[in-house]
């Protein structure tokens, strides 16, 4: 006879293992199931870790947790061919406890939490694919996996497969993403001696810096690159939509051989020896491509239920926020004997009223507005390091009259309509 | 019928990098696995139970973590699993390994008595191969290495019919049960382990036993005082270099092949002398 647990987790990513974490901490019998050979090996991250979620789920996590530095510096580029206007923020309030943010290495981390997950008393079974949920009249009641009796039986089905997440798509949950719903990142773990990281990023050994790089990055397209410091390697990586990648026919390795050649970042790499490459799609669809989320004995959570706010690279913390709602909403509907859908949207209800879909919600318009726009990242960052260079070359043209050619040379590249009609779609998308 | 397999811990020799100051392994640059051969080890115990019915126990020495490979076991069928695990066992080479392995048989063997010990041919981080003929030699049973294919378990005669490997061909052995087995790797393909083994492993706790938990042990024996061995030297061999590729028409190639070997007269010698 197959085992019936209170729970299952699919994925032991952060949005699974929050909710495996917290089911198992209220005593529910819980089995967590991860494709990868150990939690993390499969997963992608840039790298940023945030402290308040995390720190719901584990107080004082950072006193245990395998993390890189905490991040004291945020630094946003925009970039051209062969300049960058910056600007950023460093505080040492940022260095000291409780923290904001830490760079991580998600395969090191993921089995710190995983095991934390494990010691509260959840089963971890590594190196399993969780092929379908088994349907029986209209209701998830287990999983079949791809091994020998595979089938598992359970109250509640969590779905943390991430990003394509199939098995909310064979639920119809969702329809295959669309091209311009997911990102699609690559990255490289360039090992780096410690001193040499300190002295190029201006840190101490415990601060970290993180670099968000706009504009020639992507060549023009939407999306970010990043570059981020760890305790003696960096990791830098850049994604765009995969429909404009489509569109422009690039490679996402082309697009990160460029950025590592590019004469802005290259020397920040240079003598480094790169020790890992990971690409993994993001889903970014925001707001307008959140799926449905509850179902009868069954809920998604993190990459699944397309929970990623791109305009503030915020993922991790929204899965594994996602993670203890629906883990609180899986206790509660144990307490009821109630796993129908009605009771399980509890979830979707505390979903919504969290940060989560608020933020969403806040940049529903953001990424279309900029995917159809290609104006902001291909015309207006070259402009502005025009203008910058322009304004700061100092070659006896008196300021005032600097300014007047600035704006001139704005709005005849775009027209003056054009630029106030940028700058109020911009603001809206945002606002 | 009561199978125990000997199993270790092992770094993945294949990703691990070599310290080229010590010419030590680097055992923190590589994930620790169950030594493939143990896995195949167990793997045949959970095909002879398929016929015999039985018990299946696996055995480890090394630290706590090690309860990582016992849980592996479980995955592909074993039934149970022990750990010895104390400081006293540290840094044994495989004399007082094979000791302290015996001891742990020894208390194994009072609770359920032993039918076969199966081992993995050698550990991949060590490549000796010698502590399964030594548990043998101290239990008092017979060693049979390099088996490639377990025939046929008789009970009631107390007798298994093996085929080992040799150098130039196999052979065919008749031994009494209790004996212990090393085994190749081609014996059998580790299976995909059904999900109910997989829920089994995560829940299992192995018995921990320390040194105190057994009786007439001689400490003397264990961990390195036991330990007699002494590395002289470690060096890294070289890469071998690349061969040459011989390219051209059918013609042209003979004849290339030719003239190298007319170069090199010690292999044409050789051959001669052997004939």
């Amino acid at each position: 006879m197959p085992e019936k647990f209170d729970v299952i987790v699919v994925g032991a990513g952060p949005a699974g293992t929050s909710c495996a974490l917290v089911c198992a901490q209220n005593g529910l019998n819980v089995l967590l199931i991860e494709r990868g050979e150990y939690p993390g090996s499969k997963n992608v991250m840039g790298g940023v870790l945030y402290r308040k979620q995390m720190e719901e789920l584990i107080p004082e996590f950072w006193k245990e947790a395998p993390l890189e530095r905490p991040v004291i510096e945020q630094r946003f580029w925009m970039m051209d061919t062969e300049s960058v206007v910056q600007f950023g923020y460093k505080g040492l309030e940022w260095g000291v406890e409780p923290y904001n943010n830490f760079t991580v290495l998600r395969a090191q981390f993921d089995q710190w939490f995983a095991k934390k997950a494990v010691d509260a008393g959840a089963l971890l079974i590594n190196e399993t694919v969780v092929t379908e949920c088994i349907v029986e009249n209209g209701k998830v009641i287990g999983i079949r996996t791809d091994r020998p009796n595979g089938e598992v039986y359970a109250d509640v089905v969590v779905l943390a497969d991430g990003v394509n997440s199939l098995l909310s798509k064979q639920l119809g949950f969702h329809k295959e993403f669309r091209p311009d719903e997911v990102a699609l990142t690559v990255m490289e773990v360039i090992n780096l001696p410690k001193e040499k990281i300190n002295d190029r990023f201006n840190l101490e050994d415990n601060q970290g810096c993180t670099i968000e790089i706009f504009g020639d990055s992507t060549k023009g397209n939407l999306g970010t690159a990043f570059l981020y410091t760890n305790k003696d390697s960096l990791n830098i990586g850049v994604g765009t939509t995969l429909s404009s990648m489509i569109k422009s026919k690039m490679k996402p390795y082309d697009l990160l051989d460029y950025l590592k050649t590019h004469p802005m970042v290259k020397p920040m790499l240079a003598g480094g020896e790169s020790a890992e490459y990971l690409a993994h799609l993001i889903p970014e669809g925001g707001y307008r491509s959140v799926p449905k989320v509850a179902g009868n004995g069954v809920v998604v959570v993190g990459d699944a239920a397309q929970l990623v706010n791109a305009i503030h690279r915020e993922g991790s913390n929204m899965a594994m926020h996602s993670g203890l709602l629906a883990a609180e909403t899986v206790i509660e509907a144990k307490h009821r004997g109630d796993y129908s859908e009605s009771s399980l949207n509890l979830y979707r209800q505390k979903l919504y009223d969290s940060f989560i879909i608020k933020d969403l919600e806040k940049y529903k318009d953001a990424t279309h507005t900029f995917e159809n726009h290609p104006q902001y990242f291909k015309e207006y960052v070259p402009m502005m390091n025009k203008a910058m260079s322009k304004f700061f070359t100092v070659d006896g043209t008196p300021k005032r009259e600097k300014q007047k050619e600035i704006m001139k040379s704005v709005t005849a590249e775009r027209g003056t309509i054009k630029v106030i009609q940028d700058i109020y779609r911009a603001w809206k998308a945002v606002k | 019928m009561h199978i125990v397999v000997c199993v270790k811990q092992v770094p993945d020799t294949k990703i691990i990098k070599i310290n080229p100051k010590t010419n030590t392994l680097d055992r923190r640059s590589a994930p620790a696995i169950l030594n493939p051969y143990d896995a195949h080890a167990v793997q045949e115990a959970v095909g002879i139970r398929e016929k015999t019915g039985g018990t299946i126990s696996v055995l480890s020495m090394g630290p706590p973590q090690a309860t990582a490979v016992i849980k592996k076991s479980i995955e592909i069928g074993a039934d149970r699993g022990y750990l010895i695990s104390d400081r006293a066992f540290a840094g044994a080479d495989t004399l007082a390994t094979s000791y302290a392995l015996s001891k742990a048989l020894e208390k194994i063997n009072k609770e359920l008595p032993v039918d076969m010990i199966i081992c993995g041919k050698h550990a991949i981080d060590g490549d000796t191969g010698q502590v399964g003929p030594g548990i043998a030699r101290r239990m008092d049973i017979p060693p049979v290495t390099n088996v490639i294919e377990v025939s046929e378990v008789n009970l009631a005669e107390k007798t298994v019919l093996i085929k080992r490997k040799l150098s130039n061909g196999y052979e065919l052995i008749q031994a009494e049960l209790p004996c212990l087995l090393t085994v190749e790797k081609e014996i059998n393909q580790i299976e995909y382990s059904p999900m109910p083994n997989m829920i089994k492993a995560a829940k299992y706790e192995p018995v921990i036993w320390a040194v105190s938990d057994f009786e007439n042990v001689d400490r003397s024996q264990l961990g390195l005082k036991g330990s007699p061995t002494i590395v002289g030297k470690m060096f890294t061999p070289p890469r071998p270099e690349g061969g040459k590729k011989i390219e051209g028409s059918a013609d042209e190639q003979v004849n290339q092949l030719m003239e190298i070997l007319m170069e090199k007269k010690e292999v044409l010698t050789l051959q001669s002398s052997k004939q």
